[in-house]
């Protein structure tokens, strides 16, 4: 009975949605929505042939190592400015205004200088990512809490092993934080930099079945990019679920009080 | 705190604070500047030095100079106003909507665990992937830049609110419902004030996002702003043009920033001290 | 019967040496401790009470090394204090801050022996053996948070005792626990220390605590700090939370701790302040003090 109910919360609307949808596809056709029967069968036979090689895979690889260079680069260079005071001071205004740039426009300029290439295209990727992770870390970093700070000065716990039991870990909820604005804004470029610069790709191939008025591929393309997000998101909240375990508990002890 | 001889009153730890804040502001904002001026040297150098073409890369003091000139222009307060105009209609549709839809799903316990399948699904759902929708159904009109803005805010927003609405105080809506609070005065009077913080943070992070889908849609799609000027820049070869607007657009940003954090500030100012630090 | 403490003593395991310590901000230079000395034989528990904002917390983060005095030194077995030295362990009063969030309790306990490159067997049974002597064998699994404030102290405790100090520093330790809790872990301190043999400085705001507690009552003056008195907690070794602190001598002592902190709040000080000071032993209430 729980397992029923449970199971009509999650698919309840979403199958009230798509029976509204076919129902509204059933009388006159529309140009622009196409049925969901033909949407399925256009989705099997659009992305899963040769397509799913020379698009798809490529375009999510470009995406993984762009996401997981900026975090490195992000979490690395934060830790290092969130822990010197002086170096802080010094760029932070700076790193302030590079994170204010929008970062779609990092397309043309990166095109400019690296032409159209795919390393280009995870340069997008990075350059467009590594903000939100930098500026959390250095946020996380300078916030760790004094008491522990001292209290592993204390008990000799410098250096490298501060770094990786007390910095990183205290720094963790704002780190993640950033990656999760990093994963959203890393899908966003991937498909800008294909579709403003490319002959290849997820972005690629939506626009050009759009301009070919291939309607039905076209919405197949959406629904792949709406797939990837959700994918993505999934797999980051599940790693958030695992390494942030004791920072919800905590959380929640302390709401509970 | 003055500056008056310290009293028995915990001179230790708060004189340190007081150290702290009082001494080492305007060291920090000197350093600051001298990163910026730093990072414009470099620049200068890598240009100057040939380590990047000049064609490619012109030297900082050359885009400063086309930047300059720009605000002289017409034309580029024209295409300021037209990202400006679709980045503020955009937000605002965004931010009602999710407002409205917060505050119904949020009070209602069924719906809000029948829609939290829907919205999970829908959130991540990049709104580039809507860029070839709406160039079929608006072409280059603003519209297309709206729709891009709105799908991306609005889930920002409805998420913070639906948090926000979450987080009241079951405590204090039994003691306004024993003081005869219908639900319309304890939304306004309750639900309202607890989910003013999340809704702020929000609309902060939303009119980041907002600026972003802004400039990609004139950028890809063509729509009139700032992003399509880079474009055209770029393809014809007005490479200090399009450097100028790319930190014009950066300029953008950091106002924006700043006005969001002012605009939070200002309505958060009772409320600061109950609030905790909520990471997002 | 007196000790023998001049200055400098050589059996002295902790010696603070006209320790002072200004803060130096634009309103003008902060003097929160003005000038301290006193030894610490090795073994001693040692009470430091004095009024709030006595600047305890400005000796104690001298004295862990986790802040540099203006002027005078600290010597930990002979040797000058620069840094948060390796036979020290400081147990602070946020027990709540002072534990790794992100880590079983256990792991809590045994970081700082990993830290040090102890072998896992070592580790192993110090940490057993400290998590057993604070009565916490059953919860080496759980988060810190996930335990009442009582019980995360006692991890704390462990943590300092399985580190194997030879001076440990506890600051307000028992400031943020329950009356019924803080009687439990006052007399684990006892049993810990009688048990370990360690010298222990226990900084405290509570007088009772500080007579319950100590062989000895250092009293501070308040801000700038100077010792005020410095006296002998003459109660019998094996005390108990219901018959020493009925016993006629504590109350006296009791008397005797809490008038002298009243005259420092009202900023009365010690003649001889800057010489090193002999515990005396007060031998009845109110009638051998006063401005001496």
């Amino acid at each position: 009975m729980k397992v029923l109910k449970t199971l009509g919360y999650l698919l309840g609307l979403p199958v009230l949605l798509i029976l509204l949808w076919w129902s509204s596809t059933l009388g006159a056709v529309n140009f622009f929505v196409p049925t969901p029967a033909t949407l399925v069968s256009k989705f099997g036979e659009v992305w899963f042939g040769e397509r799913f090689f020379t698009d798809v895979l490529p375009s999510i690889g470009r995406l993984l190592v762009g996401v997981v260079a900026a975090i490195v680069i992000g979490v690395v260079g934060g830790v290092l400015i969130g822990s010197i005071k002086w170096l802080r001071a010094l760029l932070e205004p700076t790193l302030e205004f590079f994170r204010a740039i929008p970062p779609p426009v990092l397309v043309p300029v990166l095109m400019l200088l690296m032409g159209i290439t795919d390393s280009m295209k995870v340069v997008v990727i990075i350059s467009g990512c590594v903000w939100p992770v930098l500026l959390n870390t250095i946020e996380g970093v300078r916030a760790v809490d004094p008491v522990l700070s001292d209290s592993s000065h204390t008990y000799g716990i410098d250096g490298w092993a501060r770094v990786r039991y007390l910095v990183l870990p205290s720094a963790s909820p704002q780190i993640m934080a950033g990656v999760r604005q990093s994963m959203s804004l890393g899908l966003i470029l991937m498909v800008i930099s294909e579709m403003f610069a490319s002959s290849a790709g997820l972005g690629f191939t939506i626009v050009q079945f759009q301009r070919s008025f291939a309607i039905p591929e076209m919405w197949s393309g959406i629904v792949v990019l709406g797939l990837l997000g959700v994918g993505m998101s999934f797999i980051f909240q599940w790693a958030e679920r695992n390494i942030l375990r004791w920072y919800h508990g905590q959380k929640e002890v302390e709401n509970a009080a | 705190m003055s500056s008056q001889a310290p009293t028995a009153g915990g001179a230790g730890p708060s004189a340190e604070r007081h150290h702290r804040r009082v001494r080492k502001a305007p060291t920090k904002q000197l350093l600051g500047v001298a990163g910026i001026l730093g990072f414009l040297v470099t620049w200068e150098l890598i240009s100057r030095l040939g380590i990047i073409d000049e064609r490619y890369l012109p030297p900082a003091s050359e885009v400063i100079a086309a930047l300059v000139a720009d605000f002289g222009l017409t034309a580029f307060w024209v295409s300021v106003g037209e990202t400006m105009k679709a980045w503020f209609l955009g937000l605002l549709i965004a931010v009602v909507a999710a407002v409205l839809l917060g505050f119904i799903i949020g009070s209602s316990n069924f719906l809000r665990k029948a829609t939290n399948s829907t919205v999970e699904f829908l959130r991540p759902i990049p709104s580039v992937a809507l860029i070839p929708l709406a160039v079929l159904l608006f072409g280059v009109k603003i519209e297309s830049s709206l729709l891009l803005i709105v799908y991306a805010s609005f889930w920002q927003v409805l998420i913070q609110v639906l948090y926000g609405v979450a987080d009241v105080d079951m405590v204090a809506n039994n003691t306004a419902k024993t003081y005869g609070l219908g639900r319309m005065a304890r939304i306004r009077y309750v639900v309202f004030p607890t989910a003013l913080p999340y809704l702020m943070t929000g609309v902060r992070l939303a009119g980041a996002v907002a600026l972003v889908l802004a400039i990609t849609a004139e950028l890809v799609i063509g729509s009139p702003g700032l992003g399509r000027e880079i474009a055209l820049a770029q393809s014809g070869g007005a490479i200090s043009g399009m450097y100028a607007l790319v930190l014009a657009t950066g300029l953008i940003g950091v106002v924006i920033n700043m006005l969001m954090r002012f605009i939070e500030k200002k309505t958060l100012a009772w409320h600061s001290s109950v609030r905790s630090e909520v990471v997002v | 019967m007196q000790p023998d403490l001049t200055q400098a003593a050589p059996e002295a395991m902790l010696s603070v040496r006209g320790l002072k310590k200004v803060y130096q901000t634009d309103g003008g230079d902060i003097e929160a401790v003005r000038n301290l000395t006193f030894d610490l034989r090795a073994g001693e528990l040692a009470c430091l009470v004095g009024p709030s904002g006595s600047g305890k917390t400005t000796l104690l983060k001298c004295i862990s090394g986790l802040m540099a005095p203006t002027e005078g030194e600290v010597l930990l077995d002979g040797k000058r204090v620069t840094g948060p030295p390796k036979k020290m362990a400081v147990v602070f009063q946020e027990y709540g801050r002072s534990l790794f969030p992100w880590m079983r309790v256990r792991d809590n306990v045994e970081l700082p022996l990993k830290n040090q490159g102890m072998p896992k067997a070592e580790r192993d049974r110090l940490v057993d053996e400290a998590l057993e002597a604070v009565g916490l064998s059953g919860v080496p699994r759980s988060y810190p948070w996930q335990l009442s404030g009582g019980m995360q102290q006692r991890v704390a405790i462990a943590r300092a005792i399985a580190y194997q100090p030879e001076v440990l520093l506890m600051d307000e330790p028992f400031a943020a626990v329950d009356a019924q809790t803080r009687a439990d872990l006052e007399d684990l301190i006892r049993v810990v220390w009688k048990k370990l043999g360690v010298t222990v400085l226990f900084v405290t705001h509570d007088i009772d605590e500080s007579v319950y507690l100590g062989e000895r009552v250092i009293i501070l003056s308040s801000s700038p700090t100077v010792i005020q008195e410095d006296i002998v907690i003459d109660l019998p070794a094996g005390r108990d939370q219901l018959n020493t602190r009925s016993l006629p001598r504590f109350t006296e002592l009791r008397h005797h701790v809490y008038e002298q902190i009243q005259l420092a709040k009202r900023g009365h000080r010690p003649a001889a302040s800057s010489a090193a000071q002999t515990p005396t032993t007060p031998t009845s209430t109110a009638s051998t003090f006063g401005p001496a």
